[in-house]
């Protein structure tokens, strides 16, 4: 496992401070040093900084397995998951700990995904759209679908709404509206699914404009920040496509 | 004073809230969830391997059906389930996952011709049925006689919670994050909603509604190492036995999972043993065949947890800094096989142990994972004794896994009791109305921000983060896998002696806004009265059943302990828990009380079991004609909501 880490080096781990509900408070760097554990990560350092040192301490874990995508932060200036950030990975010891940009603050590194996610799924409707669904009798054998169909709509469907694709995009800092990665990868989800009835046309006036596929950059900080390595760039270039032959 | 009204309220935003809320929404109620995080970030999320419904599509499910999962759940629950709950459980299953595939989970499907898998270390080949090519498939997992457990390659729990909560979304219902629920509002034994903590600016808030429903998940972290989220701290169990009228049902029922990594305890999926996964000691040797030969790394999960500390006590453990552990080896599977299905598993390896289990074998240790106990309901779902209270999935003590819970039927018991429990929670609003002063809402408020006000301004001098740690050290150390009357006197000492200290709490931050420090300020001594529950229980429980294995009582007792444990906390000022029992009537099983089949069989068996196997048989005997479906219905009646009772179909076979 971790052997290769010098047991008891000193980390110095800078965190941005800043709690809004506080009137009067002000954003700060505060730098809190302690010793390496072997196979310590972000989450448990920054826990034992809150328990040892300031318990008014703010952040976001609830899987701390790199499942549940609650703990994107932005970790020496990259968006990354940070239960799963070994420290020994920084090499000098110093780790800058920011929150994730593009989210609004709760407070030091918490921001609100959660109310982000929910809006962008409103928006695009994420759902399989089928009027017919409800009338489907549970008691009968399932629609079929091919083996292969049900494993890449898998692939597009390991996105855990981290926020880290959000956070790295060029484009939603200048569009406060942009749709973001995370919207395309599941609109490309539901357009891949044939138990989804939503024609093109219905795809179109979702994502077919400037806050949609056509205001993409192609910076693609999403493709290189995506903790599940999801391909996002394959899906943008794909829906941007497809929408441009539509009309 | 804010108040916010509503018909259904639901506390916990996982698989069973977000299916309840469906359901009443559906049904035309106003809904609405409170949950501590984001819906999506549930611990939910984290099911890898898969659900168990015996669709009986793939080869290796072939004449599975209702009856063969219902006899797999009542062993593996070491007849410590109510059984027919676990009939409501297995005919409703497939209807579940049916629903859940036109909500958009992509199941893995059937291939149809010929396929390699690994079963008991050796490749065979299998082929797959021309007809079933496209329907779900299903994967091999513990405790089964079917592969029964459907899955979408181990990221299931992650595509059941994402289609849920996005239907939860198209039904337009509202998810207050970020909200805890502290206490129930209740009087003369009828439950009126909860009061609320924002966790952002602290502000306290009244839910008043016609049903209160707790799906908060297990209570795994009052253990140091656990599978479990962080957020599994049970609080929805504690303030339902806060009323002082709620009970919580066999607490003491806790299991440890046998392939958790060490050391910090993330799971790796019982698929990794259903795929053809084997363990290993420090010499590399196979050891499961020596203890259980019959299913071997596929036994059931207390069984092979207790296989796996036997040997490691013989000193066959790996040593490590961490304690000892034995290896699990999928190196056997390929690396095709662990990309495409075990990629979780896979991910896990890489960032948290630096390893390639397609090279590498994976340290593992049995660790907690699931809470077989939780509050005491009827098979509707309700507290029997607090009217409009009702519980579902880890949260609920229901009881279809009685002391042992199967792989794969957490996750499916959390969408089954979502749809049957919601039907029950919608007639229910259909039939009660609202009847609350709002001065009862303000003395429970009043009460809760006194409380609060208290545990900003003491100054005892006690450490919250010392005292948690205090007590997941005792539960680790006392109340594990295996059990002993010496150790559960030490437990329960303990703990009440931190119960004690957790009065003197003194928090360094003392603002009421956001606040890490004061959540924990509130839910530790919450989580105190938990872990009393489950020492107490296991102390005076003096047989080994299921998942709680007593080395001082080795057999399963059934003349005297084929019963459930009930715990009330009736006073405030009470230092134990009040423990009751509730008989499991073997007149009335479908299945009477039997032998698991695993080691030497030493139950003590209760006299109604002979009595109630021959009644069986002469039940059988005077009904030749009668299908099965008929003869299970003479044996053991049970009811479901009309809209679930239908026949599953299955391939090859239809409606029979």
């Amino acid at each position: 496992m971790s052997e290769n880490i010098e047991k008891g080096r000193i980390l110095k781990i800078s965190i941005l401070r800043f709690n809004p509900q506080l009137k009067g408070d002000k954003p700060k760097m505060v730098t809190y040093e302690l010793e390496e554990a072997p196979g310590m990560t972000i989450f448990i350092a920054l826990n034992e900084i809150r328990e040892k040192f300031d318990s008014s301490l703010q952040f976001d874990f609830v899987c701390r397995a790199g499942i549940c995508g609650s703990c994107g932060m932005i970790i020496n200036g990259q968006p990354d998951l940070a239960c799963r950030a070994l420290t020994s990975k920084y090499p000098s010891g110093e780790i800058t700990l920011m929150p994730l940009p593009a989210f609004e603050l709760i407070g030091d590194l918490s921001v609100n995904t959660g109310k982000f996610m929910r809006a962008m799924s409103e928006r695009i409707g994420s759902w399989i759209h089928d009027q017919a669904m409800d009338e489907i009798d549970l008691t009968r054998l399932e629609e079929k679908m091919e083996p292969g169909l049900a494993d890449k709509i898998y692939e597009l469907e390991r996105c855990v709404e981290c926020g880290c694709c959000i956070s790295a995009c060029g484009t939603k800092r200048m569009r406060e509206e942009f749709l973001g990665a995370a919207g395309f990868m599941r609109i490309a989800r539901f357009h891949m699914d044939p138990r989804d009835k939503r024609t093109d046309d219905d795809i179109y006036e979702i994502i077919g404009d400037d806050d949609g596929i056509f205001g993409c950059m192609s910076l693609l900080g999403c493709e290189d920040y995506c903790p599940k390595d999801l391909p996002h760039q394959t899906q943008i270039a794909y829906l941007r496509r497809k929408m441009v032959n539509l009309r | 004073m804010k108040i916010v009204y509503t018909d259904s309220l639901v506390i916990g935003g996982g698989l069973a809230g977000l299916r309840i809320a469906i359901a009443t929404k559906k049904r035309g109620f106003d809904t609405i969830v409170l949950s501590l995080v984001p819906a999506k970030r549930s611990h939910s999320a984290a099911a890898q391997g898969g659900m168990q419904a015996s669709l009986g599509a793939t080869i290796k499910g072939v004449g599975d059906d209702e009856d063969v999962h219902f006899g797999d759940t009542v062993k593996g629950s070491d007849w410590g389930c109510d059984q027919a709950v676990a009939r409501m459980f297995v005919n409703t299953a497939p209807k579940a996952i049916r629903e859940l595939s036109t909500w958009g989970v992509p199941w893995s499907r059937v291939q149809k011709g010929d396929r390699q898998v690994v079963v008991n270390a050796e490749k065979v080949t299998i082929t797959e049925n021309d007809e079933a090519h496209g329907l779900i498939t299903a994967r091999d997992f513990g405790g089964t006689k079917k592969w029964r457990t459907c899955y979408t390659a181990d990221g299931t729990g992650h595509t059941m919670l994402y289609a849920v909560d996005n239907k939860a979304i198209e039904h337009e219902i509202p998810v207050h994050e970020r909200k805890e629920a502290i206490a129930l509002i209740h009087k003369d034994n009828v439950c009126y909603g909860a009061v609320v903590r924002d966790l952002i600016t602290g502000e306290l808030l009244a839910y008043v509604a016609k049903t209160t429903t707790i799906a908060t998940g297990g209570y795994g972290r009052i253990y140091s190492v656990s599978t479990n989220a962080i957020i599994c701290e049970g609080i929805g169990q504690a303030i339902a036995m806060e009323t002082g009228v709620a009970a919580l049902g066999n607490m003491e029922a806790v299991q440890f999972h046998p392939t958790a990594i060490v050391p910090v305890g993330i799971l790796t999926t019982e698929g990794c043993r259903g795929d053809g996964g084997l363990l290993r000691d420090k010499d590399g040797y196979r050891f499961m065949p020596d203890y259980e030969p019959g299913k071997k790394e596929l036994a059931s999960r207390d069984v092979v947890s207790r296989r796996m500390t036997e040997h490691i006590r013989k000193g066959k453990g790996v040593p490590s800094r961490y304690g000892d552990h034995l290896w699990l080896d999928i190196t056997i599977l390929g690396k095709e096989h662990i990309d495409k299905n075990l990629r979780e598993v896979k991910e896990i390896c890489e960032y948290f142990l630096g390893i390639d289990p397609v090279k590498d074998y994976i340290p593992v240790r049995p660790t907690q994972h699931y809470s077989m106990g939780g509050l005491r309901t009827k098979p509707t779902g309700e507290s029997p004794t607090l009217k409009g209270l009702f519980a579902a999935g880890e949260a609920a003590c229901w009881d279809m896994h009685g002391f042992n819970r199967l792989g794969g039927n957490s996750v499916a018991e959390t969408v089954v009791a979502g749809m049957i429990v919601g039907e029950y929670v919608a007639d229910f609003c259909e039939e009660n109305s609202v009847n609350i002063e709002t001065g009862l809402v303000e003395t429970f408020l009043k009460q809760e921000e006194k409380k609060i006000d208290e545990l900003i301004a003491n100054e005892g001098g006690e450490n919250v983060y010392e005292i948690k740690s205090a007590m997941q050290k005792i539960m680790m150390d006392y109340v594990g896998i295996f059990r002993t009357g010496d150790d559960l006197e030490k437990a329960v000492k303990g703990l009440k002696e931190l119960r004690k200290r957790s009065k003197n709490i003194t928090i360094k931050n003392k603002i009421r806004s956001s606040n890490p420090e004061l959540v924990e300020a509130i839910r530790v001594p919450k989580m105190l009265k938990l872990a009393l529950c489950v020492a107490q229980g296991a102390l005076l429980r003096t047989e080994s059943r299921g998942a709680h294995s007593r080395e001082d009582f080795t057999a399963r007792d059934d003349k005297n302990w084929l019963k459930r444990t009930l715990t009330y906390w009736r006073n405030e000022s009470d230092e134990m828990p009040e423990v009751e029992y509730e008989d499991l009537d073997i007149m009335t099983m479908e299945m009477p009380p039997g032998s698991r089949g695993y080691g030497t069989d030493n139950t003590v068996h209760h006299p109604d079991t002979a009595k109630r196997v021959a009644e069986v048989e002469e039940i059988k005997k005077a009904n030749p004609k009668a299908d099965r479906h008929e003869l299970q219905h003479l044996l053991m009646p049970y009811d479901l909501p009309e809209r679930l009772r239908g026949k599953n179909e299955r391939v090859g076979r239809g409606f029979k």
